[in-house]
């Protein structure tokens, strides 16, 4: 398989060379972790800057809707907004994608079909991923063959947790191989790992195996996104860069609901893994009441008055 | 030790917003004096974006407030009355420091706006019958008028009165269904900003009522254009003030109360708060929902309902 740095080879050889290499991982230093995570979100970003940092966010945001009560007519109203935010100013950036269950995929394709918006399906038995491996890789198939531009599966925590690395890193080559030409994202579900270690660990695993995206959360979970497990997993990607050349995109999830929120992410995006990563090709925010507020307080900075949730669509 | 020695005990005052006291967004406060010029204390000088936050917290507060049953609200509303009577020392220092009135003037003030509050408790559940009732129609149908609040309402609290004239201008508004972010007198916030710690320790929700202080234009104005502000009552403004805001106000055809005339100098504080109110200030924040409620077909054989 390809998919791993050569200069990591040796470390994927087996299960326990992979576990002899994370746990030869520098340990995360927690407190200080969270401190610069605060104080990165002390930075205030005002005026040009923030209607900069207002439209990027727009532009970095796979609007998802993964509910049960989805129905075809709700992906297609998420698929326009997706592709026209406000119809109120056509300046507005369209999002980068639309995220969606395998089945909606094709019902989503269709709607943003020459948009230049990506469809973005889950997949891998999600949230929880907990099935076997045949029916996961199948559930990938039937999503590549929707025509999702990007598949955003799931690790096997399980497994993770009790030590089975190996069975981890292989499932990720194992999905990838049946992505094609989409670009996998790897959801660690950060909520769930427990210790910052494990989500470092979890980290270069996903980067080993070949993802093309490390995702903190499905949104299902108590805790999402945040700005410390974010941070360092953006440190990640700067160091498996700096070692490798590969450079490989973040993706935060679940609970990142305000504009502050949005902007003090694209802090740390750019004072840790810098520049290059401040693009909707490298950097995502998985989202969906988030765009809304962008939008007020895009409108906001245009007419000087304050919007409110009449002028924005629900959904 | 003796009382002498005994080092004052100042109080913080702080903006009522979301059910919670916090300072101001911006970190500044002002020197608020008596009527003779006497430093009294220091109160927060709310931002813009102080407007902004009370507005999300009133927003917030609206549906569970303007779902309550009217019965509800006038008890909640009597209980705020209760809780000032136990108070009442306290707002008759405040408002015979801000006001410059003698004691005794002073707690007739504060009697005048416990009874208003009272008054005005009694009316959540009878604005119904005298603003909506059952229409005659030419056709069969029932057809009947209801009336429903508005939403959130910015209300511009009187510059002089700052007790009894805050209270009769917050209540009516409340007693609807209404949620309000409240702008103090400037020159006298204290009574309010007390108001706010009764308001907390009653049964109102958090948000209901949310009370701001500082330079009253600074704060109105974005209030007056906030897009998700449906009414503003501009008692409080002079009038140049007003018609600014009235201006702004237009822009989302905000429902609009300005009690000072078109062409009055400055006078803002005209209105006499210790005569009988009227109904007006509880009619001016109401949408009217009219109901068409087929009776059906009436046959040769009569009413068929």
């Amino acid at each position: 398989m390809p998919t791993t740095a050569p200069a990591f080879a040796d470390a994927t050889a087996s299960d326990s060379a992979l576990r002899r290499f994370l746990f030869g991982l520098p340990g995360v230093d927690a407190v200080g972790l969270e401190a610069r995570a605060a104080a990165l979100g002390t930075r205030s970003i005002k005026t040009t800057a923030k209607a900069y940092a207002i439209d990027l966010a727009i532009s970095m945001i796979d609007l998802t809707t993964l509910e049960g009560a989805d129905t075809p007519g709700k992906v297609r109203a998420l698929a326009a907004k997706a592709v026209n935010p406000d119809p109120t100013d056509r300046t507005t950036p369209r999002t980068a994608a639309v995220c969606v269950y395998p089945d909606m995929a094709a019902t989503a394709a269709a709607a943003v079909a020459g948009s230049g918006v990506k469809v973005a399906s889950v997949a891998t038995a999600f949230p929880a991923g907990r099935a076997a491996l045949d029916v996961k890789l199948a559930d990938v198939r039937d999503a590549v063959a929707a025509g999702a531009d990007e598949i955003d599966m799931v690790i096997d925590r399980g497994a993770f947790l009790s030590g089975r690395f190996l069975k981890v890193y292989e499932e990720i080559v194992a999905v990838k191989a049946e992505c094609g030409e989409a670009r996998l994202k790897v959801i660690f579900e950060t909520g769930e790992l427990s210790t910052y270690d494990n989500i470092r660990r979890a980290s270069w695993i996903g980067m080993l195996a070949g993802a093309d995206f490390i995702k903190t959360s499905t949104g299902k979970v108590a805790t999402n996104a945040t700005p410390a497990n974010t941070l360092l997993m953006l440190e990640a990607v700067r160091d498996f860069r700096a070692a490798t050349g590969v450079q490989i995109g973040v993706k935060p999830a679940g609970g990142i609901r305000t504009t502050k929120d949005a902007v003090k992410f694209l802090v740390l995006v750019n004072e840790t893994a810098g520049e290059d990563w401040l693009d909707p090709h490298w950097f995502r925010f998985g989202a969906s009441s988030l765009l809304n507020d962008l939008l007020m307080q895009r409108q906001k900075l245009s007419t000087g008055r304050y919007s409110g949730p009449d002028y924005v669509t629900v959904d | 030790m003796s009382e002498n020695n005994r080092l004052g005990v100042f109080k913080t005052y702080k903006l009522y917003v979301g059910g919670k006291f916090p300072r101001s967004e911006s970190g500044r406060v002002y020197e608020v004096t008596d009527s003779k010029g006497q430093w009294l204390a220091n109160a927060p000088q709310s931002s813009r974006k102080d407007a902004r936050d009370a507005v999300v917290a009133a927003r917030k507060a609206f549906g569970g407030w303007s779902g309550a049953t009217a019965y509800n609200r006038g008890q909640v509303l009597y209980r705020v009355a209760e809780m000032l009577e136990g108070r009442k020392e306290q707002f008759v220092r405040e408002v015979a420091a801000s006001e410059g009135l003698s004691k005794s003037k002073a707690a007739a003030v504060v009697d005048a706006a416990i009874d208003r509050w009272v008054w005005y408790a009694g009316w959540t559940d009878k604005i119904g019958q005298i603003s909506g009732g059952a229409n005659p129609v030419a056709g069969p149908f029932f057809n009947l008028s209801t009336p429903e609040p508005t939403g959130v309402v910015a209300v511009l609290a009187p510059q002089k009165s700052s007790f009894l004239g805050l209270v009769s201008v917050i209540a009516p508004v409340i007693a609807t269904g209404n949620t309000a972010v409240v702008i103090a007198s400037a020159d006298a916030p204290l009574p309010a900003l007390s108001l706010g710690e009764v308001l907390a320790t009653s049964d109102v929700p958090g948000g209901v009522v949310n009370i701001l202080s500082g330079v009253t234009a600074e704060i109105a104005a974005p209030l007056a254009a906030h897009q998700d502000v449906n009414a503003i009552d501009l008692t409080g403004a002079d009038a140049a003030l007003a018609k600014e805001l009235e201006i702004a106000a237009a822009d989302n055809l905000k429902r609009v109360l300005r009690p000072q005339p078109v062409d009055a100098d400055s006078a803002s504080d005209s209105e006499d708060w210790q005569a009988s109110p009227g109904t007006h200030r509880l009619t001016a924040f109401l949408e009217t929902k009219t109901v068409w409620h087929p009776t059906g077909a009436l046959g040769a054989a009569g009413s068929s309902y």
